[in-house]
């Protein structure tokens, strides 16, 4: 069993690590329908979403590496952390669900994302603007793709209408922490990293509305809630996902692959 | 897979002349001539009863065993050992998918839906490459699928490329193309574990090997004297080369890919043989083959409850696609 790293506290770090683990973490659930999807062209389409994630957060994870001052490599990142070290919103880890509640979580994330990536592209780090360019393009069609789907299945069956509005109402308790701020995005706007995640709040509330209507759906209540991820604390899911993910690194110590 | 198709299929005969009328009987002259020509026959184009359905079973086959055949190897996707691998991965099984689709598409011309083709894999009446039925155990299973089974399937596929139907061989040349990643991808994998891997990696490619070759051999079906449907696949130009040819020019490469890697196979009897310049090989259980492909094998249960399911519980979303586009259909008549 190999040990597990330790990431320094520096908060422009947990601002990169924030971002790479919210692509992996979706990337690997997303991965999940692979072979299982409801028609075979949305098997293909969600398995390049989660291929477009996990490019996102290898790219993302290798950059926060060089960035910790211990040259840790995109794989010591991603299996060799512990779960309290991983930084992604609560959201991004719960379990896939039914294909509505993967829809909506990917209408929820790909819009944040999309919103985070156009900014992102103005970042002070020139190599962070260069994968935000990328993957703005991916984001567009992952939304885009979420969005088609969002408003097939809001305003398409009773039971698909249903299921939407069931999943909307578990994603919704998961959105306030993607625009809540702390230390480390007061850090990230001072060096000119990036934007505050609440500054993503408002063009993020605006484009989520203008799908919902359209899908028939309402705008839940705003929870009382606050999941805490993005600080190591998650959902009872994070573990098994993580135990999932990293066993062979952690069960073949040395190994090469 | 591939040429199992024509093997599993015992009860079917080839295109034996019913009663024709003289129009029928110069459609069939005019079909035979194209073919002895080497040409290609398309969609539109007249072509005898047997031929038809012999096609849609092999090609229907064909595109089960891409979808079935995500899997196995979708089973380590969560587990990939690096991210590296993961995205590989992904983008091997999402390919099969795509794979699946062409030939899904390809099957269509003959004339049966995408539906109907799906109603007969659930309910068990269509087969599939009977390769699948066995379980991925380990991270090694998934380069020796590359290496191995992939490596029976371009064998296999390479000359349908020059399949007589021309929407089946146009479609292999595009997968024929991917395949030879998924090989290389596999065996790459497989060659890092042995080369600069530890002891106890080492051990993990060497058991997959062992568990995987002889299904791989069973690939190219039953030996050609037990292969009765195999004369009228190849009259027909839709079997281009015998399952013992391709056997054997597997059992070549492999064994030289073999020693690179520095892995052995399970068989006692491999030996290079110098009066043919070929390796000779150990008999087959056969029997393991046919129980598999009757259903019977480690896996065949769970595989194809894995796609009902993801059929089952997909239904309702493809009723409320269907369901919205009759809407948006509706106001756009408005």
């Amino acid at each position: 069993m190999i040990s597990s790293i330790k990431i320094p506290a520096a908060p422009e770090l947990s601002y990169l690590l924030r971002l790479a683990d919210t692509c992996l973490i979706s990337g690997q659930r997303l991965g999940e329908w692979c072979g299982h999807g409801p028609i075979l062209e949305e098997d293909i389409a969600l398995s390049n979403m989660a291929l477009d994630l996990i490019g996102q957060s290898r790219a993302l994870l290798t950059l926060a590496g060089q960035r910790s001052g211990e040259s840790f490599d995109e794989d010591q990142l991603a299996f060799l952390r512990d779960e309290i070290d991983y930084r992604n919103p609560t959201l991004a880890e719960l379990p896939r669900g039914d294909f509505a509640f993967t829809i909506l979580r990917n209408l929820v994330l790909s819009t944040w994302l999309k919103l985070m990536w156009e900014r992102l592209r103005d970042s002070s780090d020139a190599e962070l603007a260069a994968i935000a360019g990328k993957a703005l393009k991916e984001a567009r069609y992952h939304q885009q793709h979420a969005a088609d789907w969002a408003v097939r299945l809001g305003d398409g069956t009773d039971e698909s209408h249903r299921r939407c509005e069931a999943a909307l109402a578990q994603v919704w308790l998961y959105i306030p922490e993607l625009f809540e701020d702390d230390a480390v995005d007061a850090a990230a706007t001072a060096a000119g990293l990036g934007p505050a995640w609440s500054q993503l709040q408002e063009p993020w509330l605006a484009e989520i509305g203008e799908v919902l209507g359209e899908a028939k759906l309402a705008v839940p209540p705003a929870p009382t809630f606050r999941s805490s991820g993005k600080r190591g604390l998650h959902s009872e899911h994070m573990g098994y996902l993580l135990a999932e993910m990293q066993y062979l690194q952690r069960a073949y110590p040395g190994g090469a692959w | 897979m591939y040429t199992q198709a024509m093997d599993t299929l015992r009860e079917e005969g080839g295109d034996k002349p019913a009663l024709r009328t003289a129009e029928e009987a110069q459609l069939q002259q005019r079909f035979d001539n194209r073919i002895d020509a080497g040409e290609f026959i398309e969609a539109k184009d007249w072509m005898p009863e047997n031929y038809r359905k012999t096609l849609l079973r092999q090609i229907s086959q064909h595109a089960h065993s891409e979808i079935v055949g995500m899997l196995p190897e979708g089973n380590w996707i969560t587990r990939a050992p690096t991210l590296k691998r993961k995205a590989i991965l992904l983008a091997k099984v999402q390919d099969e998918g795509g794979h699946g689709l062409y030939l899904y598409a390809a099957a269509e011309t003959l004339g049966t839906s995408r539906d109907q083709m799906l109603d007969a894999l659930h309910s068990g009446k269509a087969k599939y490459s009977s390769i699948f039925n066995y379980p991925t155990l380990t991270w090694a299973d998934v380069g020796a699928i590359g290496w191995l089974v992939d490596g029976a399937a371009i064998m296999n596929q390479v000359p349908i490329c020059r399949c007589s139907f021309a929407p089946y061989a146009r479609a292999m040349v595009r997968i024929c193309r991917e395949e030879s990643f998924h090989q290389r991808q596999g065996y790459d994998s497989l060659l890092v574990m042995m080369k600069e891997g530890t002891e106890a990696q080492r051990a993990m490619v060497q058991e997959a090997v062992n568990r995987w070759w002889w299904p791989c051999l069973m690939m190219f079906g039953p030996p050609d004297d037990q292969s009765p449907n195999s004369v009228q696949g190849m009259r027909w130009g839709i079997k281009r080369v015998s399952n013992d040819t391709l056997r054997q020019k597997f059992v070549d490469a492999a064994m030289q890919q073999a020693e690179v890697l520095g892995v052995t196979f399970p068989d006692p009897d491999l030996r290079w043989n110098e009066a043919t310049g070929h390796w000779d090989y150990g008999a087959i259980d056969w029997s393991e083959f046919w129980r598999v492909v009757g259903g019977e094998g480690p896996c065949n249960r769970e595989r194809l409850a894995a796609r009902v399911r993801a059929w089952e519980e997909g239904e309702w979303v493809r009723e409320a696609a269907l369901a919205h586009a009759r809407k948006f259909d509706l106001k756009e008549a408005a």
